[in-house]
């Protein structure tokens, strides 16, 4: 059973394998990306993050919620060289660490709930877990970022998270903490595949806003793989990388 | 390809190098960036035979890399606390311009370094990208947001739900 919703801005898909699966087994899921959004939306006046940037709110009366995103914000800050912020003094949007979270926390949900064989997919960002309808570890394409109708890579994934961040889409979103907002990053986008969604959201994120030189960080992290597509067409991809890729021998 | 991949990786190194000295509001020592005053560079003699002298022109703090004319030789820069390690750097000045930048010393904190050696990373793989035809369960790819994109995509859901 497969559905989609637009939360947050963004398709929300949630696939979890069965034929006796019911629509209504998703709606948990759902609904938790939607009060994600409610707390967490700088789009949103009644939202906390809003009210916190209004000061209407001091640090002792954050959520629970908050004061983890906070902490983890101030965390991945350190763990990226700086490269990763929530954005600058007096206009906070954790957006992004919350989405990788909030995906991470959507399948850990799910795997509590007893289901062994499903994927989160928020805005192309994915966490899956066992297998596809096939019996088949997940497929999952990377998307070309100069023809958003191609896939140029195919991965295989089961039990792990796997984000792309880059700017064919959404705009040159990214802060970089050491420059502001960038106008362009050297590279047309960043994937990471890590051992959970929550991992491989925050260092593409990060990997992006360094650019090219990001898939350094990525080498050096235990446990993360990157493939970093430039704006010539040609990706370079970390040491690990090739463990996930789904040849043609593979392909069936 | 990879010249090129290295020279972008030398090129950034060099940038947040010379920048995460800015902070530490020193004017005194840092000699490979044409954006510092140079005051005290170890001097190496050159392959054309002329030594370079113990002091730069002096920069302006304006000048773009690789715009500004300096003496032929290899200047070898002071040793700079980066925060997370200490950073020294050797610059190759050819015809006036900087032909290379050689890290001396970088931080070697893997967690917290973003700092890249130039020569640490030589054997990463690169490939075109490539079109693949195989069907897949899911696509990775940035995030959708614009307006337009959601507009179709609602449009697209309400069709996919009649």
């Amino acid at each position: 059973m497969r559905q989609t919703r637009l939360i947050m801005g963004m398709p929300v898909t949630v696939e979890i394998v069965g034929s006796n699966i019911q629509a209504e087994e998703l709606e948990p899921t759902f609904a938790y990306f939607v009060a994600v959004d409610e707390r967490f939306s700088t789009y949103k006046r009644t939202s906390e993050i809003s009210q916190i940037n209004r000061g209407e709110i001091q640090s002792h009366q954050y959520s629970d919620e908050m004061k983890e995103i906070f902490c983890l914000s101030q965390q991945t800050k350190t763990e990226t060289g700086g490269f990763f912020d929530v954005g600058p003094i007096g206009r906070c949007d954790p957006s992004g660490i919350v989405k990788g979270w909030a995906i991470n926390r959507a399948a850990k949900q799910l795997r509590q709930r007893g289901y062994h064989n499903f994927y989160v997919d928020a805005g192309g960002d994915i966490s899956a877990d066992g297998h596809n309808a096939s019996g088949q570890e997940w497929r999952v394409g990377i998307r070309n970022p100069f023809n958003p109708n191609q896939i140029v890579k195919i991965i295989g994934l089961s039990g792990g998270g796997i984000a792309t961040s880059g700017n064919y889409e959404r705009g040159e979103h990214i802060y970089n903490p050491k420059n502001g907002w960038q106008k362009a990053s050297a590279v047309a986008s960043v994937t990471v595949i890590g051992p959970n969604i929550y991992e491989a959201d925050r260092f593409a994120t990060a990997a992006f806003a360094i650019g090219q030189a990001g898939i350094g960080l990525i080498e050096r992290r235990p446990g993360l793989e990157a493939y970093i597509i430039g704006k010539d067409g040609r990706a370079t991809m970390t040491t690990g990388f090739e463990k996930y890729v789904l040849t043609p021998a593979k392909n069936k | 390809m990879k010249k090129i991949f290295l020279s972008a990786a030398v090129i950034l190194s060099f940038g947040l190098y010379a920048f995460s000295l800015r902070p530490h509001g020193r004017d005194d020592g840092q000699v490979i960036a044409p954006t510092n005053n140079v005051t005290e560079p170890v001097t190496t003699p050159t392959d054309s035979g002329q030594t370079a002298s113990s002091n730069l022109p002096p920069p302006t703090a304006t000048t773009p890399i690789g715009s500004q004319k300096y003496k032929n030789g290899s200047f070898t820069g002071s040793v700079e606390d980066a925060f997370y390690g200490n950073v020294q750097v050797k610059v190759v000045i050819s015809g006036g311009k900087i032909t290379d930048v050689q890290f001396l010393q970088y931080p070697n904190d893997r967690q917290n370094s973003v700092y890249i050696n130039s020569q640490a990373m030589p054997y990463l793989k690169s490939e075109a990208i490539q079109a693949q035809s195989a069907a897949v369960d899911i696509v990775s790819g940035a995030t959708a947001t614009s307006l337009a994109f959601q507009k179709s995509l609602a449009t697209a859901l309400q069709g996919a739900k009649a």
